[in-house]
């Protein structure tokens, strides 16, 4: 069996409270990040409650959602994060990702941790499909998420208001067998 | 689509804590059941203790277990209860099923073998489980010929896992995968 | 005469150990980020912990032992120089009927293919056998785990129960197998040795 942690690019690893803390507390600031990865609206939430909040998650057995941390290969940097919420009677899950430092944009650190992500769900969650959202205006992300092998599924219209104006949610999807076909034709090559 | 809870004379139906703890408070004065059922030692609690206790395991493994009183069609009686706690968190589709007629003079009227029947449907066609599991002791032969009848096939046992009565029985296991239980039913 | 010389706790380049709440988080933590090893330990979903998380759970096991004595955790360490190797536990431990189930797992790579296993499993089934009393324990393998199964072979385990296609790993469908011992065979088996 492989490592299925690790990617090309980056490695999954776990969340340690206190480095996500101190990792978000960063990014939190950078308010084109924050609107590119999220419908809430900009906060910034201070480090001990960063921590709170990430701790809060990690209580539960079975977990709510399967949360990793996002690290370059090889110096170990902490770029994002991303994670898998399942809904099991379906064998479906959310998929989330987001490279919280803007250095590593465009780069191809979020397809690779994508790809991670996705293989954890099918080979190790056993589902079924994975779902996502994203906003209309996130245009580098919907070719990441083509990349992976995601199709766009559905349209939201003016799902979300941001600056006086409306804006789409688009919803994409993998399901298990579009995948193992990437998968087995990834590794005749 | 039909009603995926009515059995033949039966229909499983939400469990309240308070109910049940009074119920089981009564059944378990019956050593018998409590012999067939459980493995640890008979006891008695009040019922308010049970309430306590059931609806705190209720609320805690909510997102693994899918819990029902077993009632008549006819009367609207509660006979028993039944459950599926999923195991492995869900990764596996697997589940260990355990269910309960409480009155002796419910027994062998084919009752248990309703829900069942009932719960199989739910576990396959509604959670979309892969398989179903269950542990019977060695001593029960009326439930492991309902079991059978349903469509389990024995799959090994625990040798002398219980000790009761200055002897030791065996632990059954038995299990349904889909694919039999499709080929029964459909 | 009762045999109390015979140290419980030592093997011939192993020995069982508490849990170090200082150093074991890092070093366990690591371990949890080479999905194949916790694969072969866990049926449930594998995923990397961080050492803070690790420190919880130690925590919530000592709290365990001490409240439900239902489970018994040592760590495995080197005797040469007493770093962790892995862990060895009896739990579930259902004192009416006298059952319970072991599980033990080497956890650096470094560490593995050297025979740990064999000198671990013989020390954990004396503990179970020798000083919980009890009448038979179970392992629990995944059909996957070629080591684990041919360790329990080798030390008289008997196959008892075969879950078909009860685990879904890596894409296949695999049986889940439970071995049982009882006490009186493990006793036959050293010759009334303890």
């Amino acid at each position: 069996m492989k490592d299925i942690y690790r990617g090309a690019l980056v490695r999954l690893s776990s969340q340690s409270s206190e480095d996500m803390a101190k990792a978000f507390l960063k990014w939190d600031r950078d308010t084109e990040m924050h609107r590119l990865a999220d419908t809430d609206p900009a906060q910034l939430w201070s480090e001990k409650k960063l921590k709170e909040l990430f701790e809060k998650d990690q209580e539960k057995d079975p977990p709510r959602a399967y949360r990793f941390s996002v690290r370059t290969l090889p110096d170990d940097k902490l770029i994002g994060a991303t994670g898998l919420v399942p809904n099991w009677m379906h064998a479906d899950a959310w998929v989330y990702i987001v490279v919280g430092d803007r250095e590593y944009w465009g780069q191809g650190c979020g397809t690779d941790a994508m790809r991670l992500i996705v293989q954890y769900g099918f080979i190790e969650l056993n589902l079924r499909r994975i779902t996502l959202g994203l906003h209309s205006y996130n245009a580098r992300a919907l070719k990441t998420y083509e990349k992976v092998g995601f199709k766009m599924e559905g349209r939201i219209r003016g799902e979300g208001l941001r600056d006086g104006e409306r804006y789409d949610g688009f919803y994409m999807g993998i399901l298990r067998e579009e995948w193992l076909a990437t998968a087995s034709s990834e590794e005749a090559k | 689509m039909k009603e995926i809870f009515k059995g033949e004379s039966i229909r499983l139906s939400a469990a309240d804590h308070v109910e049940l703890g009074k119920a089981y408070s009564k059944w378990n004065a019956d050593s018998e059941l409590t012999r067939l059922m459980d493995s640890r030692a008979s006891r008695m609690s009040s019922s308010k203790a049970i309430a306590t206790n059931l609806e705190k395991e209720l609320e805690e493994a909510s997102a693994l277990q899918h819990f029902f009183t077993i009632r008549a069609l006819q009367d609207d009686r509660l006979l028993g209860d039944i459950g599926l706690h999923v195991i492995n968190n869900w990764s596996s589709r697997d589940a260990f099923m355990g269910l309960g007629i409480g009155h002796r003079e419910d027994w062998g009227k084919g009752y248990g073998t309703d829900a069942i029947r009932v719960m199989l449907r739910f576990a396959f066609t509604e959670i979309n489980l892969r398989r179903v599991t269950l542990t019977v002791f060695e001593y029960n032969p009326r439930a492991i010929r309902s079991y059978k009848k349903a469509g389990f096939c024995h799959e090994g046992r625990y040798r002398g896992a219980l000790l009761r009565d200055g002897k030791r029985w065996d632990v059954l296991f038995m299990g349904i995968l889909r694919e039999d239980w499709m080929k029964l039913y459909q | 005469m009762l045999d109390i010389q015979t140290q419980l706790f030592e093997a011939k380049d192993i020995r069982f150990g508490p849990i170090d709440h200082e150093a074991h988080p890092e070093i366990e933590s690591k371990w949890t980020h080479d999905a194949e090893f916790m694969r072969l330990m866990e049926l449930k979903p594998v995923r990397p912990l961080s050492p803070a998380m690790v420190k919880k759970q130690y925590e919530s096991i000592e709290k365990e032992m001490e409240e439900g004595k239902s489970l018994f955790y040592f760590t495995i360490r080197a005797r040469e120089d007493d770093h962790l190797i892995g862990k060895a536990l009896v739990e579930w431990v259902d004192w009416t009927n006298g059952n319970g189930f072991l599980r033990l797992g080497i956890g650096a790579a470094e560490d593995r293919r050297k025979g740990y296993g064999s000198q671990a499993l013989p020390m954990l089934l004396r503990y179970a056998f020798g000083e919980l009393n009890l009448y038979r324990v179970t392992a629990v393998v995944p059909a996957y785990n070629n080591g684990a199964l041919r360790l329990f072979q080798k030390f008289g385990f008997m196959e008892e129960v075969r879950r078909r296609k009860a685990l879904n790993r890596d894409g296949e469908i695999w049986d889940l197998v439970s071995f049982g011992l009882l006490n009186s065979e493990w006793r036959e088996q050293n010759n009334g040795r303890g």
